[in-house]
């Protein structure tokens, strides 16, 4: 046996064995650290980005879009919380793929979490630079500059990522709880009860667009959840995947749904759909409306701690997919290791990080949220897919579940059909963009069926302790 | 040369400070430890004796 010292458990002295010269992720995460990556994520989304919805096609459009995207992402959140209570393995949705339809679909779902993301840690990263740009403009500073917290932010939480899951998702867990908390605080604060603060009958004027906005608004309504099944990344590290997945899921998507829906009230009741529809820091700027200094500190402490949240989820998930990858060869074998002493994919960390800083640095954030947006929709497209296959090839009984989905197979055909009237959606908006996304899958796909597959060893690739699939 | 500038100065030399850091410990991990070793993780074997550090069992 290889003993090495260990700092993993919140900076506890201790030692990490290695039996047998074999070492894994460690398993040492609960509900709550499963709820802080999903929920750690996603709540970025209630602080910044829901609300040019709120443009696309008014306030009762955007509170339409933040439903039906709460409908999609239920439909999201019970699908993956079943079939990961089975497929229990880093890579989340990656390896349900291989699992359940094949090595191509495997490899455009490893490609669709990895980007999806790497992006949105991107989009994070200039989020919170800009931020710290405007603290200091504020102050009354000249020449400041945001490229420094750019990169201090991608560099920061990439590092403590390196270090441990459990540091990591603590860290996740205390940031995103104060964060909503922050939501719960100004919404009680401006007194939803009455009409003192909140002006709703003067402010919402039914829909501006019609209904051509409400569908327009469903790409941004996205906004509110996009995320949540990163979940399913912490199959490898969570104590009993089959309990805590879908806990921390469900629970995740409860908290959003009231975040959600709290963040549209409070916001619509203080600002005209117009300047609401462009703000870049709607809920931020609800608490400066309120001229508390209190509430204005908060709030901007949870929208810092949001984006940081957001960035840090976004490290660790996109890391465990790749790791996955390159551990089944889709991707050089090299990132499949794990750091003896930290237990971490260390490889595929160092590697997303100059990534990561040239979407940041280089691009616009509406383009680098855009694709990461189409990159997660393509992976929801995936999903009824894969329950549909699942349910078909080893039906209930058959294997041990740890959750099972109502309504099979309603929730799938309503996600396939959310997901098609989104990327109608999109199209609306940036058709340019969802052509050239899809450009890109295909080149990939060609390059992993007629290069890549080579390498793969291919009898390894099912782990799962399942019987045959029906039919085969 | 305000103060806000001494703080983005600082920002650059921590990030720089992460990434050597990062970048020396990967480099001494694949130096000191086999590529076997490393890459000995394999997907589904998460129930039972790769459950493996005491001090997240209560042992200390």
């Amino acid at each position: 046996m290889t003993a090495v010292p260990s700092d993993t458990a919140g900076g506890k002295s201790a030692v990490t064995a290695i039996h047998g010269e074999k070492i894994s992720l460690l398993r040492i995460l609960g509900p709550g650290h499963v709820w802080a990556l999903g929920v750690g994520i996603v709540l970025v989304g209630e602080f910044m980005g829901w609300n040019f919805a709120v443009g696309k096609g008014g306030a009762i459009a955007a509170l339409i879009a933040c439903w039906t995207a709460g409908l999609l992402y239920t439909c999201v959140a019970m699908i993956d919380s079943e079939v990961t209570s089975t497929v229990a393995a880093a890579g989340g949705q990656y390896a349900q793929a291989k699992h359940i339809v094949g090595p191509l679909m495997a490899f455009n779902v490893g490609l669709f979490l990895v980007m999806a993301y790497t992006m949105l840690e991107a989009g994070n990263a200039i989020t919170a630079g800009y931020l710290i740009q405007t603290v200091g403009g504020m102050a009354g500073f000249e020449g400041v500059h945001d490229k420094p917290f750019i990169v201090l932010t991608i560099l920061a939480l990439a590092w403590l990522n390196y270090r441990g899951v459990y540091a990591t998702l603590t860290f996740n867990l205390v940031i995103t709880a104060i964060a909503f908390v922050s939501i719960i605080v100004l919404f009680f604060g401006l007194k939803p009860w009455s009409n003192e603060v909140l002006h709703h009958r003067e402010l919402i004027s039914g829909l501006p667009y019609g209904w051509l906005g409400v569908i327009a608004a469903l790409h941004f309504g996205l906004w509110f959840y996009l995320g949540i099944e990163g979940t399913t990344q912490a199959a490898e590290e969570v104590r009993s995947p089959a309990r805590s997945l879908p806990l921390g899921t469900m629970l995740g998507m409860i908290t959003l749904l009231i975040a959600a829906t709290m963040t549209w009230y409070v916001c619509v009741g203080l600002m005209p759909w117009e300047y609401l529809g462009q703000a870049i820091t709607p809920l931020f700027d609800a608490a400066r409306l309120t001229d508390s200094t209190f509430l204005m500190v908060f709030l901007f402490v949870g929208t810092i701690f949001s984006t940081l949240a957001s960035a840090n989820g976004c490290i660790n998930d996109a890391s465990r997919a790749w790791f996955s990858m390159g551990r089944d060869r889709y991707m050089p074998a090299w990132f499949g290791a794990v750091h003896p002493k930290y237990r971490t994919p260390f490889r595929s960390i160092v590697f997303l990080v100059p990534i990561a800083l040239i979407f940041a640095l280089g691009a616009p954030l509406d383009q680098v949220i855009t694709f990461s947006i189409l990159s997660g929709l393509l992976g929801y497209t995936f999903m009824p897919i894969n329950v549909v296959m699942f349910r078909r090839k080893w039906p209930l009984g058959t294997i041990k579940r740890g959750y099972v989905h109502p309504f099979h197979p309603l929730p799938a055909l309503v996600l396939l059909l959310l997901c098609a009237v989104t990327y109608f959606a999109v199209f609306l908006g940036y058709g340019t963009q969802l052509v050239a996304m899809m450009v890109f899958y295909i080149v990939a796909s060609a390059w992993f069926a007629f290069h890549r597959y080579k390498y793969v060893r291919r009898g390894d690739q099912f782990t799962m302790p399942w019987p045959k699939p029906r039919g085969y | 040369m305000n103060s806000f500038h001494i703080l983005e100065y600082a920002a650059w030399v921590i990030s720089a400070i992460l990434g050597l850091w990062m970048l020396y410990d990967l480099f001494k991990t694949n130096a000191t430890f086999s590529e076997d070793l490393l890459m000995s993780s394999r997907e589904g074997e998460i129930e039972d004796e790769l459950v493996i550090d005491p001090t997240h069992r209560g042992a200390r």
